[in-house]
């Protein structure tokens, strides 16, 4: 995977097809990224399990807090990190001894690891960085389009009168996929350049 | 679902827009509102903590304002948009997000007399110095740079001489000061150049212009291109630090690859103020829906016009970069292949006399300060829109006593023709 650069299917087929989502780095405190990006994915419908050691023993929206990925005792599909880039690799190699192992792996924005990546796909995880699944999954129904962001996606289709906690559908048709985007084009080469 | 790219004119009529999900009304809803109701207290403090998407207050976003947004943003293939109420409330939005008092910023000489006003007198009052440079001359940029350099400003196709701008040469000045290129779009609107592919950071348009294109609404807006790092060396406060007003976010932390555009709104739009109606919102998207088709023929139209006057005998030269003789023809044919605009000028041999006789003598040419419109309109910038600039300003922003300034409209350039033959020859 050119991870310089995801075409929308991709990250689309992983917001469809996962169903649970382990966060590592998950905060209890309501004004840090990772406490409303667990909120809405919850929202969303998708089955959302807080991960720090520091708040065992308390719950975030109604789950509870556990220690570590060992600690869930059941399959996850996807664990989305929520660490600085220097602290992925520890999180990989603990997700690579989970029975079944997680379908995806995904590296919240900011954060990126290309060894740690590449280990994870050696076993055939889906990986995805610096993007946030929130910011995705807003961007792929377009209900992030009220704050004028480019949503990259057109849909001459009724959509249904929202309600609360509703799923969205994410199936717009693409607007060049994001791997000739500008912004793209210049993530990339700051990465070169670092 | 094919990741598949869906060319100009269709992102032009469907970018940003779907049926109305209440009443599946095809047009924009004009949401001619206030306010929103929240769903309860826990909606509503999400919303105010930035933590969930949705409407407030049409000061910080509207739907109909929304969808303009989205399409802006699209045709210039730049992350997010923002509109406001005017070309100049975007340039001051801009700023704000980047210059504190005492910081610089460099703009080229040739713009907008508004613009220049503006920069020199408004601004200087908040504390934020302009410091000129020559788009003719890349070196003088690099010259102006200091420590307290926050951006560069560039008109892409220059009012009112119709000058190209070299927009790459001009980008490699600010990536290597480590500051973002702004860079304002109007005159050649998203159909003729997109600056982000030359290496913008932020594109501003007043879309009162060629983007609304009808001469019936005011409007701004600001497109964050994605590319500019806001976090290196605490140089861009605004975006990197976090906000008391807003629970300790960090704006590019949180909204990544478009968080200059949430900072023009969360921190300029609803702090300054200068909100778009949504009325003139769904006036501008309906003209926008056009905009290839009326930006082709307003080009092709001036090209004729000034391929005209160019052999007339009462005119001493004309400054149109689509004409093969100009100066800045090499430049229109790598930056805008498809026409050089429809905004240029042109000097009267008879100087400044000629100029007020020739527009008082046009019966089709509309005398009024304003450009791209449907309409052909005509001025007199010496004594107009630069009248505030002295002597030696006016004539290095390409605005001289002899000079006459025309915007060419989408009637039949026949027709056009024969209004300047009959001013001038009589």
């Amino acid at each position: 995977m050119n991870h310089d650069a995801y075409p929308d299917n991709y990250i689309r087929s992983i917001l469809n097809s996962v169903k649970s989502i382990a966060m590592v780095g998950a905060s209890p405190v309501n004004v840090r990224p990772s406490y409303f990006a667990f909120k809405y994915l919850a929202q969303r419908g998708y089955d959302m399990i807080p991960v720090n050691p520091g708040h065992v023993g308390k719950d975030l929206l109604g789950m509870p807090f556990v220690a570590s990925l060992s600690d869930i005792g059941r399959p996850v599909d996807m664990i989305d990190i929520f660490r600085n880039s220097s602290h992925i690799m520890p999180v990989v190699e603990e997700a690579l001894t989970l029975d079944p192992l997680p379908k995806v792996i995904w590296m919240q924005l900011g954060a990126r690891d290309d060894a740690a990546a590449a280990k994870a796909e050696s076993v055939g995880i889906k990986v995805v960085m610096n993007r946030c699944p929130k910011i995705e999954y807003g961007r792929l129904s377009s209900e992030i389009s009220w704050m004028g962001v480019n949503s990259r996606t057109l849909s001459s289709k009724r959509p249904p009168a929202p309600t609360q906690g509703m799923r969205l559908s994410l199936n717009r048709m693409s607007v060049g996929g994001g791997d000739t985007a500008a912004s793209d084009r210049a993530a990339k080469n700051k990465t070169e350049q670092s | 679902m094919s990741d598949r790219l869906p060319g100009f004119s269709t992102l032009a009529v469907h970018a940003g827009a779907q049926p109305d999900p209440t009443t599946g009304a095809r047009a924009t809803p004009i949401y001619q509102t206030t306010s929103f109701v929240f769903n309860d207290a826990d909606h509503a403090a999400s919303l105010f903590g930035l933590q969930a998407f949705g409407n407030i207050y049409t000061r910080i976003g509207n739907p109909t304002n929304a969808v303009l947004e989205e399409r802006v943003a699209a045709l210039e293939g730049g992350t997010a948009a923002l509109a406001v109420a005017s070309g100049h409330a975007a340039q001051v939005v801009v700023l704000q997000q980047l210059l504190q008092p005492g910081d610089e910023f460099i703009a080229a000489r040739k713009l907008y007399g508004g613009s220049i006003n503006q920069f020199t007198h408004a601004f200087k009052s908040f504390g934020w110095n302009v410091v000129w440079a020559d788009s003719d001359d890349i070196a003088s940029f690099e010259r102006a740079v200091t420590p307290r350099t926050k951006a560069i400003f560039i008109e892409s196709i220059a009012n009112p001489g119709g000058s190209i701008t070299d927009i790459e040469a001009i980008s490699t000045v600010a990536r290597k000061a480590g500051v973002p290129l702004i860079v304002d779009n109007t005159l050649a609107s998203p159909y003729l150049i997109r600056p982000i592919d030359h290496g913008a950071d932020i594109v501003v348009h007043s879309l009162t212009k060629f983007l609304g294109g009808h001469g019936n609404s005011l409007g701004g807006i600001i497109v964050d291109a994605g590319t500019f790092d806001w976090s290196t060396g605490g140089k861009y406060p605004m975006l990197s630090e976090p906000r008391p007003e807003y629970h300790g976010i960090r704006l590019q932390e949180t909204f990544g690859n478009f968080a200059f555009a949430i900072a023009c709104r969360v921190l300029g739009l609803r702090d300054l103020g200068p909100a778009l109606s949504p009325f003139n919102a769904f006036m501008i998207l309906t003209g926008i829906e056009t905009l290839p088709l009326r930006m082709q023929k307003h080009c092709d139209n001036a090209k004729a016009v000034a391929e005209f006057l160019a052999g007339h005998p009462a005119v001493a030269s004309v400054s149109y970069a689509g004409l093969a003789s100009d100066k800045y023809n090499q430049l229109a044919r790598k930056y805008a292949p498809k026409g050089a605009g429809a905004v240029f000028t042109f000097s009267l041999r008879g100087g400044y006399d000629a100029g007020v006789s020739l527009v008082s003598k046009l019966q089709l040419f509309s005398h009024l300060a304003n450009v791209g419109d449907t309409r052909s309109l005509v001025i007199h910038p010496a004594s107009t829109t630069h009248s505030q600039l002295d002597d030696a300003a006016k004539v290095k922003s390409g605005a001289g006593p002899d000079v006459v300034r025309l915007s060419i409209g989408i009637e039949d350039k026949e027709d056009l023709i024969a209004d300047l033959e009959q001013a001038l020859g009589a």
